[in-house]
Formats: structure tokens, C-alpha cells, sequence
């Protein structure tokens, strides 16, 4: 029991600090269960990130819920994901309850006017540095370019076209790419 | 029914969203945009917001999205919506399918998403920047050109790039945000 009380307070604490995403977080967390507590051993550390960034959903849930369970198991992944939402919970909860009245003060809407030019440049760029770390290899090159141009394209269209699917159709590409390629090729004549 | 509305359009972000931080624009931006549940204008401001306040990028948006069509409840539920698909499959990982992510399939599968995920952002910031810059939502749509905002823009991607020149960082987006907000003011009021 005390160890959850612990993981509680530990993740509560994590969650009002991560500023800036994941990859903050995934320092901190390194911080209180490797180095301090030692309740995770390195190596299992080091899966969870690669896990954490290959499952969908926010880094910050999964590698809470992971954590969680290997300290605690199901309880603790419970109680540790419940902890890391409760500060952004709360915080946006009031935030929202003000921000329509906020945004109508002149002088707020003059920043933000400056703002939304920022998050532009901070998506354009977030992106670029996706694009730089997948690897150039012919495959990537033609769904990187034609999931870009298509999108493009469809939106501005207004063309109904879920994202969903360019996401599901890439991953079965993917699979059935790596299925063909296992296939030796002397079969194929018999 | 709006709660069950907003608990299955977090359910699908949740699901298919790889990559962490703004791996999920495009899929938040195509939930609020085609459910009217936020303008153009609004989904940046908040993105800002979100970015400056602690917590994941979605779990904020989710919060957010469900208390302006929900209040407390519809957060609620948004929240739930965005994180079980993280949760429910890590504990799957974490407790029986250790070798999940060994499996070539899977393999194959992540390896042709990420590259359509940067290439979606891209898209997404593209498409931001239309709508921001130039008014266009659609092709039906008139020219009309902020230069106000596109300066201010200017002015940021300038930043952006001689710091990260000069002292091989990125600066953090919260200082990024509140110099473009002092420079919206400035060019406003002039």
C-alpha cells in the first residue's frame, strides 16, 4: 500500500512538471525510479522508452502505465496513470472555464495574433525534425511525398478523407511490403 | 449525444496516434474542425495554451475540447477516450506480449507509419499556415493575406534558426511563444 501511495505522489508530482511533452518527462522519470528509487533496473528502463514511442498514445500515459505495473501491477499502473492526468486535468479544466472571456480582452487577442504564428512555425519545424530522423531510403521517400501531397490536396479540396486511414493504409503497405519480400523468389516460378 | 461523441473521437486519436507530442495534430485538428467543435483560430490559441501549461498535448486537448462541449463530464470522458487505448495496450505489452514489437509485422507496420506521420504534420502545418497567413481554408476561398501575421512569423523562423546555428539548441517553445505574443502586441498597436 505505501509503495502506491508512493507511485501516486511520484507521478502526481512528475505530471506538474513535464512542461514540453514527453521527452522531458522521460528524464525525470529516469530521475525518481532508476536513480532514486532504484525500483527499475536500467535495462527495463531503456525498453519502456523504445515501447513507449512505438505504442500509440501519449509518451507521458505509457510509460506511466508501464512503470505502474512493473512496480505494483495492475493497481499501480492504474493509480500511476490517474496520478500523471490529475495536474493537466485540473489546470485545463480552469483554464477553460476562463479562456473564451480571456481571449476577447484586446490585448490578449493582439498576442495571440503574434501566437498563432509561433505554433505554425513550431509544427513546421516539430515536422521537419520528424522528417530528418526517418531514414532516406526510397520506400520512405514516396510515402512521405505522396501522404503530403494527398493530404494537401484532399484539404484543400475539402475532400472528406480521415486521417485515420492514411495512417492505417501506410502500416498495411508496410506489412505487405514485408511480406512480399519474404517470399523466395524460385517459388514464384516453380 | 455529445458525451458519447467526444468519448469515440478521443478513442480513435488515442488508437492511432504514433509518434508522441504533435505526432496527433492532424487527427485533433480533423476531430475539431469537422465537428465544429473549435475554429481555426481557437485550436492555435489552445495549442499554445497547451504547451505552456504541464501535461501531454492530447491529454490538455481532450480536457479542454470536452469541458467547452461537455463541461465536466464531457472532459471526462474525452480524457478517458484518449488515454485507454495507451493504457490497455501497454498493460497487454507489459504483462503478457513482451516480444509485441519483435514481431517483423509490427516491425514493418511502424517503420512505414512513422514516415506518414511526419509527412501528416507537415501537411497539417502547411495547411495552418494557408488558413493563418493567407485566410484559405478551401480552394473556393479568396486571398486574403495577413502580413501582420506572416511577419511575426518571419521574425520567429529567424529565431528558430540562428539559435539553433549558433548554439546547437532549440529554444523552448514557451520562450518562443511569449516573444511572438510581445510581437503580436507591438505590430498590432503600430
Amino acid at each position: 500500500m505505501k509503495k502506491i501511495t508512493n507511485i501516486f505522489l511520484i507521478f502526481l508530482k512528475i505530471g506538474v512538471f513535464t512542461f514540453g511533452g514527453g521527452y522531458t518527462m522521460i528524464t525525470l522519470l529516469r530521475n525518481e525510479f532508476v536513480s532514486k528509487k532504484q525500483w527499475i533496473i536500467s535495462d527495463l528502463f531503456l525498453d519502456m522508452v523504445a515501447i513507449a514511442e512505438s505504442t500509440p498514445g501519449p509518451i507521458a500515459i505509457n510509460s506511466a502505465t508501464y512503470i505502474g505495473y512493473h512496480i505494483a501491477g495492475f493497481n499501480g499502473a492504474l493509480v500511476a496513470t490517474t496520478a500523471v492526468c490529475i495536474p493537466s486535468f485540473t489546470i485545463i479544466y480552469i483554464i477553460s472555464s476562463y479562456f473564451d472571456s480571456f481571449l476577447k480582452l484586446s490585448y490578449v487577442s493582439y498576442a495571440f495574433d503574434g501566437i498563432q504564428a509561433c505554433v505554425v512555425y513550431l509544427i513546421i519545424s516539430a515536422a521537419i525534425q520528424m522528417l530528418a530522423g526517418v531514414r532516406k531510403t526510397f520506400f520512405n521517400l514516396v510515402i512521405v511525398s505522396t501522404i503530403f501531397i494527398t493530404m494537401l490536396i484532399f484539404s484543400v479540396l475539402s475532400i472528406d478523407f480521415s486521417t485515420v486511414f492514411y495512417i492505417l493504409i501506410c502500416g498495411m503497405i508496410g506489412v505487405a511490403r514485408d511480406f512480399i519480400k519474404l517470399i523466395p523468389r524460385g517459388e514464384n516460378k516453380k | 449525444m455529445i458525451y458519447f461523441q467526444l468519448f469515440w473521437q478521443f478513442l480513435k486519436i488515442g488508437t492511432v496516434s504514433f509518434g508522441g507530442g504533435y505526432g496527433m495534430i492532424s487527427l485533433i485538428r480533423e476531430a475539431v474542425l469537422t465537428n465544429n467543435w473549435l475554429t481555426e483560430n481557437d485550436f492555435l490559441a489552445f495549442i499554445a495554451v497547451s504547451e505552456s501549461t504541464p501535461g501531454p498535448l492530447a491529454v490538455n486537448m481532450a480536457t479542454f475540447i470536452g469541458a467547452s462541449q461537455g463541461g465536466i463530464l464531457g472532459a471526462f470522458l474525452a480524457t478517458l477516450g484518449v488515454i485507454s487505448p495507451a493504457f490497455i495496450m501497454i498493460l497487454i505489452i507489459a504483462s503478457c506480449m513482451k516480444n509485441l514489437l519483435k514481431y517483423a509485422g509490427v516491425k514493418a507496420f511502424l517503420a512505414a507509419v512513422r514516415p506518414c506521420i511526419a509527412a501528416l504534420v507537415l501537411a497539417t502545418g502547411i495547411n495552418m499556415g494557408l488558413s493563418v497567413f493567407c485566410g484559405i481554408k478551401q480552394i473556393t476561398d479568396s486571398f486574403n493575406i495577413s502580413y501582420s501575421r506572416f511577419f511575426i512569423f518571419l521574425i520567429i523562423s529567424c529565431i528558430g534558426i540562428i539559435t539553433k546555428k549558433i548554439k546547437q539548441k532549440t529554444l523552448s517553445p514557451i520562450l518562443m511563444i511569449m516573444i511572438s505574443a510581445c510581437l503580436g502586441i507591438v505590430v498590432n498597436l503600430i
